[in-house]
This record gives structure tokens, sequence and C-alpha cells, in this order.
């Protein structure tokens, strides 16, 4: 029997950007966890006892001990499996790594949501010009680097997933052309590196599902017009 | 090569008292600036293109923004002394998780008070109550939310309780958090606190200030 039982348990549902965080981060570490999918329409008493402030997925959970709220995860997965780092250990390095982490999710990812998923057309262009302001900093931000992390990728590739994943799926249902190459060269290119770089292809959930899914939800909200 | 620390800063801001706290923990001589927040310095301007706001520490010309950020670069930065993140990391994740909490909940219900009319302060002070209760169970029977020590989470969350008064004030009603009253009585007789934080009448001049301007009332 092993010396210390690693219990790694991660509540998620398949089709969500802020569990494949994660799961990228512990494909990156290479970390056997135990994965429970949950069913955000009728939550499970592990996730209301796990995750009682927010009631959300990912939470992670290391002997028996639980994490939400998924940049905070991943930087846990960072120091407790030290190989591989996910951050740089230069102190002004991660405060830029951290700062552009939470502003993807401050400034791209409800805008990129409500540029698709909102009925009122002035409020979808004002969310349109809002992504496409968020995603001209990070533009600026990448440079000529191959991922943000420099090399290899980091905590700021990990939170732009959504960008990568997600965005281009949002933008083939609501037809809008936002993260294109032609407006983004840097940004486009540095999406293309990232899904197919081995540890992300394998941590992305299948593309198919997830379109029709998100297709059906576009189908409801133009229906309730 | 001696090292240059400037703060960017606006006197009353409960992000900038925490960049302030956790300088005077590590003894870091800095450079204060107080920015005018209704005429912003083009430093200000230029060392945070992206949100425009402060608090700003500039790093040898490097700059941080955002103050929680700003408050573990500090630490990482300057190890010698005053510790302010726990070293475990699953205490770590639990210090982040809740000054992350902190800034969602605990300013943003704030804000639907001080800086709100008052048909939306309803919901802002059922919200706020209701933080503040969970942040008093995560306190516990502890002296300081870091345990024995004084660290990052009493960092992040201290400067809020200055706003107390105002938000009591404009909403007309009392919070009612003994424990973390307590608390913050056991933090502000650290002297990195007491000289850090702007006064409870000096915060509310300001959002007096404010209300006038914006017509909220």
């Amino acid at each position: 029997m092993a010396a210390s039982q690693e219990e790694v348990t991660l509540l998620g549902v398949t089709g969500s950007a802020f569990v494949c965080r994660v799961q990228i981060a512990l494909k990156l570490k290479g970390v056997e966890y135990k994965y429970v999918e949950e069913n955000l329409g009728n939550k499970s008493d592990l996730l209301l006892k796990y995750n009682p402030v927010y009631k959300k997925v990912p939470v992670f959970v290391h002997n028996e001990k639980p994490i939400p709220e998924s940049l905070v995860i991943v930087e846990y997965i960072d120091e407790t499996w030290k190989h591989n780092p996910i951050l740089p250990s230069d102190p002004y390095q991660r405060a830029l790594a951290r700062f552009w982490s939470k502003f993807i999710d401050d400034r791209v990812v409800g805008a990129a949501w409500k540029a698709v998923y909102t009925v009122d057309e002035e409020e979808r262009e004002k969310n349109v010009e809002e992504s496409f302001e968020a995603l001209q900093f990070l533009e600026n931000e990448l440079k000529d680097k191959k991922f943000f992390g420099g090399e290899e990728f980091g905590l700021v590739d990990i939170a732009a997933v959504y960008i990568a994943f997600w965005i281009p799926i949002f933008q083939e249902i609501g037809g809008l052309e936002l993260f294109t190459s032609e407006n983004f060269p840097k940004l486009y290119k540095w999406s293309q590196e990232f899904v197919n770089h081995p540890v992300v292809k394998e941590s992305l959930p299948p593309r198919d599902p997830v379109f029709a899914f998100l297709k059906r939800r576009y189908e409801s909200l133009s229906a309730s017009k | 090569m001696a090292e240059e620390v400037v703060l960017l800063d606006f006197h009353p801001s409960m992000f900038g008292m925490r960049v302030r706290i956790a300088l005077a923990e590590k003894g870091v001589k800095y450079v204060h600036k107080e920015e005018n927040l209704r005429n912003k310095s083009p430093l200000l301007l230029q060392s945070n293109p992206i949100h425009k706001k402060i608090p700003v520490l500039i790093h040898n010309g490097k700059p941080i923004c955002e103050s929680l950020n700003i408050v573990q670069y500090i630490d990482e930065f300057w190890t010698d002394k005053a510790p302010l993140l726990p070293s475990d990391p699953y205490q770590r994740a639990e210090a982040r998780f809740w000054a992350d909490f902190i800034d969602k909940k605990v300013d943003e219900a704030g804000k639907g008070i001080w800086a709100s009319k008052v048909d939306q302060h309803e919901m802002a002070k059922k919200e706020l109550k209701e933080s503040l209760k969970k942040l008093e169970e995560v306190l516990g029977d502890k002296p300081y939310f870091g345990g024995d020590k004084f660290g990052f989470l009493d960092v992040a969350l201290i400067p809020f309780h200055q706003w107390f008064f105002s938000y009591e004030t404009v909403g007309s009603f009392k919070l009612d958090c003994p424990k973390l009253t307590a608390w913050a009585k056991r933090c502000v007789e650290r002297e990195s606190v007491s000289k850090s934080l702007a006064s409870e009448k000096y915060i509310y001049e300001f959002v007096l200030g404010h209300r006038k301007v914006s017509e909220l009332d």
C-alpha cells in the first residue's frame, strides 16, 4: 500500500471552459484523478457540500479538501505538483501572469458570451465592441511569443483556452466574425498552436456535442424573443 | 542600484490601503503619489492603460496592477520578513479564494449602497450582510484570518472595515458583525495597519462628495 494515498477528484461538466482549464493543468502535471460529471440542473449533494458559496464547477478536491474557482485551483495544482511549472518563478512575471488571467475572466469571458447570447441588438453590439477591445489588448500582450508563457504554455494560455476553443464555437453559432486571423493575426496563430498542443488536445472536450449544446441554447434564446 | 518603489494611490480606497499595509508590513520604503481620480495623471494612464485604476505599484519602473496581485507580488519579492500568504498550498488556495470573494461580493454589495441610489439599497444590504456572515464563519475563533498570524486575507479585508461606517450611514442600517469588529480592533493594534488606514470620517466625506457629484440622492 502506498505511504500516502493521493485522492484527487474533479467535479465538472463537459463543455465548461473553466473545468477544461483544470483538466489541462492536471494533464500537464500527469496527475491521475477521478472525474465526476455534475448535472447543473440538479446539483449533487457533493457539489453543494464542496462549493457552498457559489455552487459551481469546477471544484477540485485533494485528500477531501475542496477548492473552487478555476484560477485558484490551477495555482494550487502548480504549487502542489512542482514539475512542468505553470507559473513563472520571477515575481514580476508571476504578477503579469495573474493580471492577464484575471483580465480574461473580467473582460473577455462575459463580453464574448454576450456578444452572441444577447437578444437585444444594441446590448449585443456593445459586447462585440468590448470583446474586440479586450482581444486587442491580448494581441498586443502576446507580441511574438509562441505562447503567453513563452516557449511553453503557462497560466495565461490555460486561462485563454476559452478564447481558443469556445469563442470560435460561439461565433460560428451566432454568425459573428470577431476572432479571426484578419482581426488578430498573432492571437489567432497562438490559438491554433495551443489547441493542437498534445496536452491541450487531450484535455479539450469533443467539439460536436459542445457545439450542438450551445447551438440549442442559442436557438431557444432567439425563440424566446 | 537603489530600489525605486512608487505607489499610485487614492487615500480612501480600500484597494490602496491593502497595498499600503503590505508595504508597511515588509518595511519597504516607497514614494507615495496621491492621484486625483477625476484628473488621472499621465503616469497612472501609462502604468495602467487597461483599467486606468489605482493602486499601481511601480517597482524599478515596472508597473504592477490590481491590489491582490500587488500584495502577492510584495510578499513574493520581499521575503525576508512578515510572510503574508501561508506556506501550505491548501491554506494559500483558501486565502486566495476568500480574498477573491471579498472583491466579488463585499465590494459589489458595498457599491450597491455607497455608490447607488436608495432604491438599489435593499438588495445590496442583504448581500452585504450575508457575505460578512460567511466571512465571520471563515474567521471562526481564530485571532486572524491567517490563524495566529496576521496575513493575506486580513490585509484583504481590514480596509473594507473602515468603510462599514459609510455603508451603515448611507444605508441607514447596522451591519451587526461582532466577530469582525473584534478582529478589526486586533488588526488596528498593528502599526502597519493603523498608519495605513484612511479614517472612517475621511471615507464618509469622500462618499458624500461622490453621492453629491453623481446626483445619487
